[in-house]
């Protein structure tokens, strides 16, 4: 089995999916020939030409309306927004146009061929607008799904489900990983299904739930944790929305306790979400509050990153805290 | 691509230099101007686009009437527009896609939407296409290639800009027109769609209705230039500006530009000039912002009382018909919207289905609570509660009638 890099899996799927069905379309700025600025599009356009790989004017609230018009018509758009922080211009037509589609028109038109890919997250040196992790604001809106991988393997799979969805996906890559995270990745196509989380690792005394770039940052601190003889259990979400209640609720009825972790600020952050339905399932069971450890309620920071990201040591400190409550 | 033209003093270009004339065939009288040909149009078409001019104004007199009679909870007309509208629709070919703001049912009714279907979307009843979901006047139809109305403005600019991409790349030989108000043009929506139109070739129709008022701003606050027309030349494309209120003109023009779209794959705005006689909606009241003079003076350029007299020097049309066809459309009005009203609501269920193509387990937990929670109190939610054990399947009216 070959390994690759993210960017080289997330290629491969956009590859695999272009070439099975002529009406996938990838666009975006500087998506053509240069392959995008982190080269996810990287000989799309050579292999399937401009009219289906192009790049587009810098305006992301045209590129998402196209591509809501194409989807309605019966294309299968991937846009690529550059970077998530730079969806805003968009969310408009995302919110209230992309999200309501099928259900304003009683299922007479839908966008469920849309995909929106971006790269999202920081510990690139990204400062405050090449580091956000917006999916909190796109969770609290009905009819979208949100879909984040944390490895190579997790793409792929996970960017073929979405593009294949009946539903629109906003797919936020966590671009730290982009080249960091590499591993096996099949050559052939295969999909992973959405709105189901994985437990990625079994244990008995706390549960510590994260998505995307965190897993591997969680996968670290449940490392210090087991040396000092704290059995984690680790989830990972996968999809934000919708989100694998179930999966998560079970795990907190055998441990007891749930930590949830994401780079986001820590107001209106999802692990809000999560910890509000697991307090209403799991209440009887809980032996702790469930704890958020999260980005402060700031901007995100430039040379304090460091200080910021919610790391390995903060969760396992935190993890520590659960267990001796 | 830029000129490569230098000047070496500073010379500003200031904005006049674009000034758009106006293409007229038809005058008040229903005679063409000196050295204006009429477009090709027979009687069988000619009386298609009239009388669905008639209908979607006896429908809009009587629905505003309707909503003032409390009846309805909100409306809003088409009238003194319905050339520009119509006149659009009946140059394209009815496979063509509409993306329409929401003051053009003239177009629906052109393309066959009856009235028991305008009423089930009036009333939110169970026959509903959109299943109750949006307020009166949103209509949809798959079947007629009209997209679902939907309330924010401009945002059917880029999405009939990507349309069209898509059918010229499908090959069929299809375009996209998409309508939308003066006011909506200064959406940020629109001048991204005319981008990216232009840059990539789309055949796409931009057709600005400039009625003169978004909502009570005029258009004198709305934008600076020479109506909205100048700014095809920022994006280099095709533009024309024509009498909104005269049928021919604006079947002409929509003509033309459908075969610059479609043979060309290039896009073009048409900007028809004309006027919302009525208010903006039934919750607004014009007499605060303009005069009952200058709404006179419109309402002499009648487009109907235009092409009316046209029809009759032509001998297709008569007084007596217009008797006839006017009695007869109102009488259908009431009949139409008893029916409407007296159809139950859609089924509770319809409150979940189509956020996503198939019900999630959470969607389907919160809807389980909510029935518990509506038979404790079956009195409160009457609308509810009456529609827990739902039999109706509510029609997809494109079931028949193949692809969009």
């Amino acid at each position: 089995m070959p390994t690759m890099n993210m960017l080289q899996a997330i290629n491969n799927a956009l590859d695999i999916a272009m070439a099975e069905d002529e009406k996938v379309l990838c666009f975006g700025e500087d998506v053509g020939i240069f392959g995008g600025v982190f080269r996810a599009t990287s000989h799309l356009q050579e292999k399937y030409g401009r009219a289906r790989c192009f790049n587009t004017p810098l305006v992301e609230q045209g590129i998402i309306g196209f591509a809501n018009g194409l989807a309605a018509q019966g294309s299968v758009p991937v846009a690529e927004i550059q970077f998530a922080d730079y969806i805003f211009p968009a969310f408009d037509q995302i919110v209230n146009e992309t999200a309501k589609f099928r259900y304003r028109s009683g299922d007479l038109f839908n966008v469920g061929g849309l995909t929106i890919r971006a790269p999202y997250g920081g510990g690139i040196s990204g400062g405050l607008y090449h580091s956000q992790s917006p999916e909190a604001y796109f969770a609290h809106t009905p009819g979208l799904k949100v879909v984040i991988p944390r490895n190579p393997y997790q793409a792929k799979g996970l960017l073929l489900s979405a593009i294949r969805d009946p539903d629109p996906v906003l797919f936020f890559e966590p671009k730290r990983l982009y080249r960091a995270s590499t591993g096996e990745v099949p050559e052939e196509d295969y999909q992973l299904p959405i709105g189901e989380a994985e437990v990625t690792r079994e244990g008995s005394d706390i549960t510590v739930l994260g998505w995307g770039a965190q897993m591997e940052v969680i996968e670290r601190a449940v490392a210090l944790a087991e040396k000092e003889g704290i059995s984690c259990e680790v989830i990972d979400l996968r999809s934000i929305l919708p989100w694998d209640e179930d999966t998560v609720a079970e795990s907190v009825l055998k441990t007891g306790r749930l930590l949830i972790t994401h780079e986001a600020p820590l107001t209106g952050g999802f692990a809000g979400e999560i910890a509000a339905t697991i307090a209403e399932r799991c209440f009887l069971y809980l032996e702790s509050p469930i704890s958020r450890v999260t980005g402060l309620d700031t901007p995100f920071p430039l040379t304090l990153e460091k200080e910021y990201l919610p790391d390995h040591l903060k969760i396992f400190e935190a993890i520590k805290a659960c267990v001796a409550f | 691509m830029t000129s490569q033209q230098d000047i070496h003093t500073p010379e500003f270009l200031t904005g006049d230099e674009f000034s758009i004339p106006t293409f007229r065939l038809l005058k008040q009288d229903g005679s063409l101007f000196e050295g204006a040909t009429a477009p090709e149009l027979d009687r069988d078409q000619a009386l298609r686009i009239y009388q669905a001019m008639v209908t979607t104004r006896v429908l809009d007199e009587r629905m505003m009437a309707a909503q003032r009679q409390g009846r309805l909870s909100f409306y809003m007309q088409c009238t003194g527009e319905e050339a520009a509208v119509i006149g659009a629709t009946a140059a394209l070919e009815d496979a063509d896609m509409i993306m329409a703001q929401y003051r053009e049912q003239g177009a629906l009714v052109y393309r066959g939407f009856t009235y028991d279907e305008f009423m089930n979307q009036l009333f939110g009843n169970e026959l509903d296409y959109g299943k109750g979901r949006q307020m009166p006047i949103h209509y949809g139809s798959r079947k007629l290639h009209y997209m679902t109305i939907s309330s924010p403005l401009a945002t059917q600019i880029p999405q009939a800009a990507g349309y069209a991409y898509g059918q010229k790349l499908a090959g069929e030989g299809h375009c996209t027109i998409t309508f939308f108000g003066e006011g909506a043009a200064s959406e940020g929506d629109f001048h991204a769609a005319l981008n990216m139109a232009s840059v990539h070739e789309v055949p796409v129709i931009f057709f600005c209705r400039n009625n003169g008022y978004a909502i009570s701003t005029p258009s004198i606050e709305q934008f600076a230039a020479d109506g909205i027309a100048p700014r095809a030349y920022g994006y280099r494309m095709h533009v024309i500006r024509v009498d909104g209120n005269d049928i021919l003109a604006v079947l002409a023009a929509t003509r033309a530009a459908r075969r610059i779209a479609v043979e060309h794959n290039k896009p073009v705005l048409i900007e028809a000039m004309t006027y919302r006689l009525a208010a903006h909606s039934s919750s607004d009241d014009p007499s605060g912002y303009r005069s009952k003079k200058e709404e006179e003076a419109w309402r002499e350029k009648d487009p109907l009382l235009r092409m009316r007299l046209w029809l009759i020097a032509h001998e297709w049309w008569s007084e007596e018909q217009e008797k006839a066809l006017q009695e007869e459309l109102r009488r259908e009005v009431l009949e139409t919207m008893k029916r409407a009203e007296k159809r139950p609501p859609p089924p509770l269920d319809s409150l979940v289905t189509d956020v996503y193509a198939d019900v999630t387990p959470a969607l389907q937990r919160q809807l389980d609570r909510l029935k518990t929670h509506i038979r404790q109190y079956p009195d409160s939610y009457p609308r509810g509660a009456s529609s827990l054990d739902p039999d109706v399947a509510v029609g997809d009216d494109a079931a028949t009638e193949g692809d969009a």
